[in-house]
């Protein structure tokens, strides 16, 4: 064991960790599952559900796995009787103020506290009392909310504010009432909002949905299919969820290298284009004033004895290439050393330059 | 104080808390002014002639005075500008002390059972005149301990086996050290003048009475950790205790208390008050390091504690203003003394707000492990109605837990309170009669808990709202069969899944209550009775025939012509007729208004 390592076990099984590390963190190392709500690992610690509670050998209370650093020796039981009855009546709570409208809920198959209902057996009826009647709020194209459905987990607000930055929800009011919100309750047009749907992406329950996509699929119909985004350089994975042989919505894994399911608007929303009639599928070459579709040979071959022309009439200084972001670094490189070998010329540069 | 027309040592001491304020002593000590003036003693012309001292608790006969007069003390209680001239005349100048105005033997008894040593110097000096403290030996134990090692500073605090006073009773010394221990600079000490309980004025009285007293406490502490910052968190709703902190820091800072090299020695060290916005969970620890940060007032879990990881991430200890005001009083009187107050493991004294059905109200101090019988009744002066009887006294706060009669003779402290349900909380008690409905005190202090729950945490946000909507049916008669084991089932998972301790104690008058009362909520819901006849939905409005004793009282007050009464007749109630206002019930002197 190199040093610095820590020994703790959890469910008896033995592991070697990294002080600093939560015990979230080394369960699921372990393949141990620990339900969550709360937390996303994009995210600061948070500790609000109480969900992921594990008893810890020698503490009298049980504490959020989510948010504890382990400790040498440390014994983790990840459920016992009193756990489970605490995460059931933590999932009840939570049911007792949300409309339980599955069957018609855009999230429905893809929801957490879907799961969690089923896996504890609960649903909240037992518990009657008054529940949040708030409107729906879509003053926009592409981000529902619906108030009702939000059970304070707090991710869209941690997400928004810790990693895409834009400050533009906050949790509002306090107790039963408190709720996320953007700033006097303007709509995310007023508030600073970039569309990136971070938030979207890390809320488990149907409260916030992509109003792209509503309606237009289940998450068991969709067909996952990994790509990488074309709009920068960045190489943001996505996979497009596919129906009936159309991209329908666009999501981020977190197992994605590059972005751990981070997407920006363009990546996440810019989709529109792949179906459009518009979209230019093929090489296109002006003649007179008009555009005349080109395969590829043809439209090469008009640049390279343009080019040749050019050389020859004006020498290397009168041609260049101008590169874009949306290209890879490797692209890029290979377009300067073609403009270098090739044409000649030094005149080469790059739109994310300027 | 005045010395003149022969009156050797004469001082008159008006109570300036925000108690006695309220009740007028600004008004008092300007009528004094005036009339000394008037009488031509001569200081009247000095400001001080009258000395401002700070709480001393028999809040319930505001305003209070004394005058000493020739080494003899007086003390006048509900003293009004109209009884000033009286008061100069016969007593200050003729020597004869208005006899039918002096406090009784209650405000006797109820100081002798006390054990004064941090309400003792709040009445002896003048709170915005750091002269008058440092004349009582002020400031001398943080020049002590400046010249000791940290080490030394801790080990005498943990000898003395103070325990933070803030509620939860951890070891001031432990937690000091811990700080110290803690890797990463700087390091932060934090006051937590809060005090979020509602009914508590502990915290303020001694920042009123003795701000210094505070201010010293930190210095040590300061130099104990190692920090050259602190902070005072204090709620903006104490605006007289922030006004006298702001003086007493500029006034520790004119003597280089405060600042950069003080005490000539090599240490750095100043205090910023931050004000508070009144949020109650503001005063749990995390939420209140938040708060100062800026950022919303919400706690996080631990570990990783503050004294690792506190205030800007680096280590913090955070202590209750009670707590520091000990640590100078420690430091001069040795922790051998210190320990030998109280009982082994409850050192020292510890400040109460005593309030409800007692006849003597106010702020006490008194030796930990003292009986809650001796308070209630020796201090208290029992019931304040005397055909009253005890039933419970909550202690604790909001988030404490009713105790009835069988434990009046537990002892307080943090241990024995905590094993019956309830806690030792800030110091808030509040003793209840048999008019009290247990379901709806129970109700009363969850609506406080569940109103200023942050909303971070499940259990809490949605927990506390649900048992109370319960608690609210069973007190309106609307209680089902099988509730009181809904509230103690959500109750107990509360408890033990919160977050902080607001949650994790919310529940406990519920469940003292159901543990000590069930009877009361039983009552509610299958008979559809009050049995302490307090809950106005429950009320039958019918009279019993068997109480009633013909004298139409409630005949006269009914606005809608629902009692049918003749002289030397039974009074009965017309059903149909009755709006349920509650006016028979208020006025039958024999409470034969079912
Ligand atoms: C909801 C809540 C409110 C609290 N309010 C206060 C308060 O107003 N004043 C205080 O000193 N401690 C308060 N505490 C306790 C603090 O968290 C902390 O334990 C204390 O200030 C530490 O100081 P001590 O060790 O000197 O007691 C509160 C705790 C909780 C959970
Ligand atoms: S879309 Fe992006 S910027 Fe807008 S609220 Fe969501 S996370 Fe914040
Ligand atoms: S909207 Fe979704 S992500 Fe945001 S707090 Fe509510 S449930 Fe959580
Ligand atoms: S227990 Fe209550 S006050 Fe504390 S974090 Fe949870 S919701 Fe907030
Ligand atoms: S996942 Fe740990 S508390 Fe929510």
């Amino acid at each position: 064991m190199s040093e610095g390592k820590l020994k703790i076990t959890i469910n008896g099984i033995e592991a070697a960790c990294e002080k600093d590390e939560t015990i979230l963190q080394v369960a699921k190392r372990l393949g141990v599952r620990i339900p969550t709500l709360c937390h996303d690992d994009r995210l600061e610690p948070y500790g609000g559900c109480r969900l992921c509670l594990v008893h810890i050998k020698g503490v009298a209370r049980p504490l959020s796995a989510c948010t504890t650093p382990v400790a040498d020796n440390m014994a983790v039981t990840t459920e016992n009787d009193t756990i489970r009855k605490i995460r059931k009546t933590i999932v009840e709570l939570l049911l007792s103020n949300h409309p339980n409208d599955c069957m018609r809920c855009e999230k429905s198959g893809d929801c957490t506290l879907q799961d969690l209902s089923y896996e504890y057996g609960v649903d909240g009826s037992r518990l009657e009392g008054e529940r949040w009647d708030l409107p729906v709020r879509e003053a926009n194209p592409f981000i529902r909310y619906e108030p009702n459905k939000c059970i304070l987990c707090g991710r869209c607000v941690r997400i928004c504010n810790e990693v895409v930055m834009a400050g533009t929800i906050d949790l509002t009011g306090r107790g039963f009432y408190a709720r996320p919100d953007t700033a006097f309750g303007r709509p995310r047009t007023l508030a600073n909002c970039e569309f990136c749907g971070q938030c979207v992406s890390t809320c488990p329950t149907g409260a916030l949905t992509d109003k792209k996509s509503m309606g237009r699929g289940r998450a068991c119909e969709m067909k996952k299919v990994r790509t990488t985004c074309g709009y920068c350089g960045t190489g943001c994975n996505l996979d497009l969820n596919v129906r009936d042989g159309r991209v329908v919505k666009v999501t981020s894994a977190y197992d994605a290298p590059v972005n751990h399911g981070n997407l920006c608007i363009k990546g996440r929303y810019g989709y529109d284009f792949i179906h459009s009639f518009e979209r230019i599928k093929s090489p296109l070459i002006r003649k007179g004033v008009k555009f005349v579709t080109a395969s590829w040979d043809e439209a090469l071959e008009v640049m390279a004895s343009r080019f040749k022309a050019l050389l020859k009439k004006y020498g290397p200084d009168a041609v260049g290439a101008f590169s874009s972001a949306r290209c890879t670094n490797e692209e890029n490189f290979l377009l300067a050393k073609w403009v270098r070998t090739s044409l000649g010329s030094n005149n080469v540069d790059n739109c994310a330059r300027v | 104080m005045m010395n003149n027309n022969g009156l050797e040592g004469l001082v008159i001491k008006v109570c300036v808390g925000t108690g006695g304020l309220a009740a007028g002593s600004q008004e008092v000590i300007d009528e004094f002014n005036k009339t000394l003036a008037a009488r031509k003693v001569r200081a009247a012309v000095r400001k001080k002639c009258v000395s401002k001292t700070g709480c001393r608790g028999f809040c319930a006969k505001d305003v209070l005075v004394d005058v000493v007069r020739n080494g003899k003390s007086f003390t006048y209680q509900l003293v009004s500008p109209d009884k000033v001239s009286r008061i100069v005349d016969e007593h200050i100048i003729s020597g004869n002390p208005v006899e039918e105005w002096l406090v009784g033997p209650d405000y006797h008894t109820f100081h002798s059972k006390q054990t004064k040593i941090l309400l003792q110097q709040c009445g002896q000096i003048d709170p915005e005149d750091i002269r008058s403290y440092i004349d009582i030996g002020g400031y001398k134990a943080a020049k002590k301990a400046l010249s000791l090692d940290p080490f030394e500073v801790i080990e005498e605090v943990r000898a003395s086996g103070l325990r933070g006073r803030g509620g939860a009773g951890f070891l001031t010394g432990l937690k000091w050290e811990f700080c110290k221990m803690s890797g990463g600079t700087p390091k932060y000490i934090i006051c937590n003048a809060d005090e979020g309980d509602p009914g508590a004025f502990m915290d303020r009285s001694i920042i009123e009475g003795n701000p210094h007293s505070v201010i010293e406490g930190m210095i040590i502490g300061a130099h104990a950790i190692g920090a050259e910052k602190g902070y005072i968190y204090i709620r903006a709703e104490y605006p007289l205790a922030v006004d006298r902190l702001r003086t007493a820091l500029s006034q520790a800072r004119a003597k280089k208390f405060l600042g950069k090299k003080i005490f000539n020695s090599r240490m750095n060290f100043d205090i910023e008050i931050k004000l508070g916005a009144g949020a109650f969970v503001c005063g749990e620890s995390t939420a209140l390091m938040r708060s100062i940060e800026g950022k919303r007032g919400t706690p996080r879990p631990t570990p990783p504690r503050s004294v690792n990881k506190g205030l800007w991430g680096r280590p913090t200890a955070l202590n209750n203003v009670e707590t520091l005001a000990n640590i100078p009083i420690i430091m001069n009187r040795g922790a051998g003394w210190f320990a030998s107050i109280g009982t082994k493991k409850n050192t020292g004294t510890k400040l109460f707000a005593l309030t409800g059905k007692v006849k003597n109200t106010g702020l006490i101090e008194v030796p930990m492990g003292i009986s809650l019988k001796e308070i209630i009744y020796d201090i208290g002066g029992g019931m304040e109605d005397k055909n009253r009887r005890f039933k419970a006294v909550q202690t604790g706060g909001p988030s404490g837990g009713c105790i009835p009669a069988s434990y009046l003779n537990m002892p307080v402290d943090y241990e024995s309170l905590v094993n019956i349900g309830s806690m030792m909380g800030s110091g808030g008690m509040v003793v209840m009669d048999d008019t009290t409905c247990m379901v709806e005190m129970a109700r009363f202090f969850l609506t406080f808990t569940e109103n200023e729950s942050c909303g971070k945490c499940v259990p809490c946000r949605v927990g506390t709202k649900r048992m109370l909507e319960v608690l609210t049916r069973i007190t309106e008669g609307r209680g089902k069969e099988g509730d009181i084991d809904l509230l103690t089932e959500l109750g107990t998972d509360i408890r033990l899944s919160s977050l902080c301790g607001l949650g994790q104690s919310a529940p406990n008058p519920v469940l003292s209550t159901i543990n000590f009362f069930r009877e009361e909520y039983e009552a509610h819901i299958k008979d559809g009775i009050c049995p302490a006849r307090a809950c106005k939905s429950l009320r039958r409005y019918a009279v019993d025939a068997e109480l009633c004793r013909m004298c139409g009282k409630c005949f006269r007050v009914c606005p809608s012509g629902a009692v049918v009464w003749e002289k030397k007749q039974k009074a009965v109630i017309d059903k149909e007729k009755c709006i349920k206002c509650g006016a028979c019930y208020d006025a039958c002197p024999f409470g034969s208004i079912l």
